[in-house]
């Protein structure tokens, strides 16, 4: 078993290393051809002057072609801010389909075979890894070393793997162009579902997905005597692959629009964008439906469904977000913060966020039904702020980056405005709670070591108080971990849902007026 | 009562800290101070094991905050207390320091027992207590143990064997009584975990002690020799023959002491204004029936400290167990109790129903007067809900009550397999009587695991 594990992590690296050196591969050379079938209309006459001086030249990276690219396009650009054109400048920015259609490279010519060396080999690698674990042991909790390990402790394996990922979103989010081989490996596989050839954002569900689905095998062996937490992944696992990845390209394919079904404003925050909107209005009786499909989810699933069974009906069993935290951070679910402190700046921030997505939705609402009257382009500005902070730097850069050094929620924590809403129902008007077993808790703090929400589960428990708290995901880890049976993750009358014991059940000597 | 009166209690674990919380609530001005030489933070002793096999880090067994003391005005004094002068009412520290108290509260707890065995003094040898034996065992582990050997089958025992289980250290556990933890568990119960020790390659011996500990000319452990005149060798000896109050600073003092301190029900020493809580407190007389009169359990600490805070806040209260109640965790298998089941009952006089799931390692056990009413469970694998049993055995229910409410008890989470239709349909089978047993809804049988 060693061996098929130690060969495990010889594959991942094998298939991290091509991953990695992959943007390093071929040369670049971009014809006027090209430049017009890659722009716009309105910019192909200027677009194709303007890089002229590239035409025919071979670049031999990435970089000297980017360099080259964005030296052209900003000394025109910068002429024109100069001189005060702005309606001149050319916002768009080109430099992603122009490097991916002017490379020539050996993974664009063997897609296949490099998406095998790269996703591949490292897919295999982590499966040989997973599969095996805790094959010999009795069904128990395996927290055996977590404390101990560099990769889970804010070692140095930690630091290199959050540092690896900053890294990897930084490049997806804001210089795709320079993983333009990474997305050629992809190609296929996105003509395949959708028809399309693939974006950086395909490129990354692919991942994503497949993170989950590797790392989803690995709760299962370590989960391997608890249903709870196999369900849960393998419901993460579904809704992740089956509605995150392959019915939005599928639609595609039936020239439908775009759209993940479990995907709820405001997490999914360009849902009204007026962009959107149009979309779904202009595509037919699907698009509608789309349309009211997603208000029925903010206006009747949301509180229905967590009135009955608490927010982790999405956090922990829908989510994609959440099905990435728990799977693929599941293993640093301990380094959340549990402090007070840290408390109080989750409730400002999160609701801060709530608050600014809701003005923003609603400010773009009002100016849509005002025919842009009301504040013209101001909610375009509004629109690119939310996305580059919250959307791309929150969401993406920290909320996955920091897994290694805050814990894998650090975003469904304290950013994703969607677990806000949910929170509050959940907190004010909800059958949820996490039970504590009467005077059974030993303060040991594992429950509270666990929570991946940095919730201090044992403050409770030790009172023999329920838990009631707007955050709790229903991961349901707490529970397992409980070496005496003290939690108990349950749906139930709201009555005495938040309870108050002053005496610990099992003590007579002091009576309590009732 | 004077409410500017000073109130130091000796110790603080979870009997000392639960006084010094409850005492606050209810008296605003009192000052309060918590001395402990061990730790100045309150920790939970039983997550001690934890720290050992990397699932937390010390601090993470800290139930509050550092700033809790100061915002609850609790002090904390670091240090030993090497003796007291009762008539000056001072405490003595070996720093050289000196506090003095109005009141004092002996929390100090227990040390492991030792029996006078030759060459339990060894390096190597040790027991596992507080923090200081975590951080011996760390250093007592570090290097070079092929084996261990582990005197006393009891709970600290067991978790001294996983401990070494995760250094990939192997144990040779010897048990004086012919299964682990017999003088506590019934006999089925006892095998079952016994079983399950095996399951994790842990060498049990039954009906074996400790003779002689074996030095090595470092006067360090080489071996220990049985008193079946077996030699195994091994580095390390853990000693888990069970604890006792930690009080020899207080013997041959003017304050009355037996095994532990002697207490009153209301935890008051023959000295006015001293008092003794958690283990190292010895009743005159047991608490209850099938109590004994030195307590050493977490929760029953717990519960002295939470009734001496009402009694040095000037409740009239006396301290009144309720149902007995209890827990551990055998390596992966949880085990609960709840009321009266002793090791060994009369047949005559008490009627038993076991069940055991066939795969062996759930299990679940009611005992029941000669009425039919019940006693006390026993469960093991399987999670039941405290407050359930609390109000049956209190209320004195049948037995068939008990069990025809079961799915009400069941504490395990959502989705595992439903234990409790199996115990139904068993006790049904072996005692009659008006049950229903429940069946599984669709959701169960579409997603639920299986009994």
């Amino acid at each position: 078993m060693k061996l098929i594990q130690r060969l495990g992590i010889l594959l991942f690296l094998v298939g991290l290393t091509v991953f990695t050196v992959m943007p390093f591969l071929g040369s670049y050379t971009l014809t006027k051809e090209l430049v017009l079938t890659n722009t716009k209309d309105i910019h192909q006459e200027r677009m194709s002057k303007i890089l002229a001086p590239m035409y025919g030249e071979t670049y031999w990276s990435n970089f000297s072609f980017i360099a080259a690219f964005n030296d052209n396009f900003d000394s025109n650009n910068d002429v024109l801010k100069a001189e005060s054109k702005w309606e001149e400048v050319i916002w768009d920015d080109y430099s992603f389909a122009l490097a991916k259609s002017s490379i020539s490279s050996p993974v664009r010519d063997n897609p296949w075979l490099f998406f095998g060396l790269s996703i591949g080999f490292a897919v295999l690698g982590g499966l040989f890894y997973n599969l095996p674990n805790h094959r010999d042991e009795p069904a128990g909790i395996k927290n055996n070393g977590i404390f101990h390990s560099s990769m889970k402790n804010r070692g140095w394996m930690g630091m290199v793997t959050g540092a690896y990922l900053i890294v990897f979103y930084i490049i997806l989010y804001w210089f795709p162009a320079y993983i333009v081989n990474q997305v050629w490996m992809v190609n296929p596989l996105s003509m395949i579902l959708s028809g399309n050839s693939a974006s950086q954002w395909f490129l990354y569900g692919t991942i994503y997905t497949l993170a989950i689905a590797v790392m989803g095998v690995r709760m299962f062996r370590k989960y391997k005597g608890n249903r709870y937490q196999q369900l849960r992944t393998a419901s993460v696992m579904f809704f992740q692959t089956a509605f995150a990845f392959l019915i939005p390209e599928i639609l595609v394919l039936l020239n439908q629009p775009y759209y993940d079904f479990k995907n709820i404003w405001p997490l999914d925050y360009d849902f009204f964008y007026d962009y959107q909107v149009e979309t779904f209005i202009s595509a037919g009786g699907v698009g509608m439906f789309m349309l009211i499909w997603g208000i029925l989810l903010i206006s009747i699933a949301v509180p229905v469904f967590t009135y009955f069974f608490g927010k982790r009906w999405y956090c922990s069993w829908v989510c994609g977000c959440g099905g990435l935290a728990e799977t693929v951070g599941d293993p640093y679910r301990q380094l959340s913060n549990k402090s007070l402190k840290a408390w109080k700046y989750e409730r400002v921030i999160v609701h801060s966020v709530l608050v600014l997505a809701v003005v923003m939705t609603g400010l773009t609402i009002a100016n849509y039904f005002s025919g842009f009257a009301l504040l013209g382009n101001v909610t375009n500005q509004l629109h690119s702020f939310y996305g580059f902070a919250i959307g791309s730097v929150f969401a993406g850069v920290v909320g996955t980056g920091f897994y290694p050094f805050m814990g894998n929620r650090v975003w469904c924590r304290f950013g994703c405005p969607l677990a806000a809403y949910l929170g509050i129902v959940q907190r004010f008007k909800s059958r949820f709670r996490i039970t504590t077993n009467g005077g059974q808790c030993i303060s040991c703090g594992n429950c509270s070591t666990y929570c991946e929400m940095g919730i201090d589960v044992r403050w409770y428990a030790q009172r023999g108080q329920q838990i009631v708290r707007a955050s709790c995901v229903g991961c349901g880890v707490c529970s397992a971990v409980c070496p005496r049976g003290v939690l108990k993750l349950e749906n139930g009358p709201e009555e005495n849902r938040v309870n108050e014991m002053p005496i610990i059940i099992g003590n007579d000597s002091i009576k309590v007026k009732a | 009562m004077s409410s500017n009166r000073h109130v130091v209690i000796i110790g603080n674990g979870i009997a000392g800290v639960t006084c010094a919380r409850q005492l606050r609530k209810l008296d605003d001005s009192v000052r309060i101070t918590l001395v402990s030489g061990e730790s100045r933070y309150f920790f939970s002793r039983t997550a001690l094991m934890y720290v050992f096999m990397g699932h937390m880090k010390f601090e993470h067994t800290q139930p509050y905050e550092n700033w809790f003391w100061e915002k609850n005005r609790i002090e904390l004094k670091e240090g030993w207390v090497k003796s007291i002068d009762f008539s000056a009412k001072n405490l003595h520290f070996k720093s050289g320091e000196n506090l003095s108290y109005d009141e004092l509260v002996i929390a100090t707890g227990s040390k492991p027992n030792k029996f006078g065995w030759p060459g339990e003094d060894l390096q190597g040898v040790q027991g596992l207590y507080s923090k200081q034996d975590l951080e011996l065992m760390e250093e007592n582990t570090s290097v070079g143990v092929q084996r261990a050997v582990i005197v006393g089958g009891g709970l600290i025992g067991i978790e001294m064997a996983e401990m070494l289980a995760y250094k990939k250290i192997p144990v040779t556990f010897l048990v004086r009584e012919s299964g682990f933890w017999r003088n506590v568990l019934p006999k089925e119960e006892s095998e079952l975990v016994g079983r399950h020790m095996l399951e994790h390659h842990i060498d049990l011996r039954l009906n074996e002690e400790l003779d002689e500990i074996l030095a090595d000319p470092n006067a360090r452990v080489q071996a220990v020799r049985t008193k079946s005149g077996e030699i195994i060798p091994c580095q390390f000896v853990g000693l888990t023959a069970g604890v006792t109050p930690n009080i020899d600073f207080l013997r041959k003092t003017q304050l009355v002491v037996n095994r532990g301190v002697k207490v009153d029900f209301g935890f008051r020493t023959n000295i006015a204004n001293v008092y003794s809580i958690g283990d190292c407190a010895e009743f005159h007389e047991a608490p209850a029936a099938h109590r004994k009169p030195v307590e050493q359990v977490w929760y029953t600490g717990r519960m002295h400290g939470e009734t001496l805070g009402y009694i040095l806040a000037g409740k009239k209260v006396t301290y009144q167990p309720g149902v007995w109640f209890n827990s551990a965790k055998f390596l992966d298998i949880e085990y609960q109790t709840y009321g009266t089941v002793p090791a060994k009952w009369e047949e005559d006089k008490i009627s038993s129903f076991y069940w055991e799931h066939a795969g062996g390692k759930v299990a679940f056990r009611m005992l029941m007067d000669l009425e039919g009413r019940i006693l006390g469970v026993n469960n093991l694998g399987l999670r039941l809900r405290h407050e359930f049993f609390d109000q049956a055995i209190r209320e004195k229910w049948e037995g068939s009550k008990a069990i025809a409410k079961l799915d009400k008890a069941n504490f395990d989470p959502e989705f595992f397999a439903p234990y409790f239709m199996e115990i139904q349909q068993a006790f049904k089978s072996q005692f009659g009587g008006d049950i229903k047993v429940f069946r599984k809804t669709f959701i169960q049988k579409l997603f639920g695991a299986s009994v």
